[in-house]
């Protein structure tokens, strides 16, 4: 499988899915810990790929969304942004709206 | 030591801007904020994509952490006068 194909698949097969860096108990980066907290504070249920045990999918998901940072959060196979988007969509409350529609 | 000023410049290179502040000073961790009317239709994800091909590759080399705020003219505007 190619890693385009792998990503698909990630994103196809759930509905809220966060590239970071680390877990959400234990994140390895300030970004990718912010997203986190944003994505808790919204009760989004939400699953995780921590991209530092995976070269190939840290790698590859920068050429897939066209996106040089990690976090990377995807919703109903939209790309939705990093953590200043998520920020921002969490600020003006956009991203409750987003979440609630899985 | 990178500095804001070189990724200032960069970017102004690159890109057209109304207005572009970047701030910080430890050779690392960087805020930038850019007014411009190329971001005039774009989704917040183009417009941050403008924004890091106007960078030029710095983000896979020596740029780690930069965070961006996008407004166009007309979002400035407004936002100016609400904390006016």
């Amino acid at each position: 499988m190619s890693t385009e194909d792998k990503i698909n698949s990630l994103i196809e097969n759930n509905k809220i899915i966060l590239f970071m860096k680390g877990n959400p108990k234990f994140p390895q980066c300030g970004f990718s810990s912010l997203a986190c907290q944003i994505l808790d504070a919204c009760d989004a249920n939400y699953e995780t790929i921590d991209v530092l045990q995976d070269q190939e999918i840290r790698e590859g998901i920068k050429i897939f969304s066209n996106w040089p940072t990690i976090p990377q959060l995807y919703i109903n196979k939209e790309f939705i942004g990093g953590a200043d988007i998520i920020r921002e969509m969490y600020e003006s409350e956009e991203l409750k709206k987003v979440i609630s529609g899985t | 030591m990178l500095t804001s000023e070189y990724i200032k410049a960069v970017i102004q290179k690159n890109m057209e801007c109304n207005f572009i502040e970047i701030k910080g000073d430890d050779g690392s961790h960087f805020e930038a904020t850019i007014v411009s009317d190329i971001f005039e239709g774009l989704t917040k994800v183009m417009q941050h994509q403008k924004v890091y091909d106007a960078l030029d590759g710095m983000m896979k080399q020596e740029l780690h952490a930069l965070s961006i705020k996008t407004y166009t003219s007309s979002q400035w505007d407004k936002s100016n006068m609400e904390s006016n």
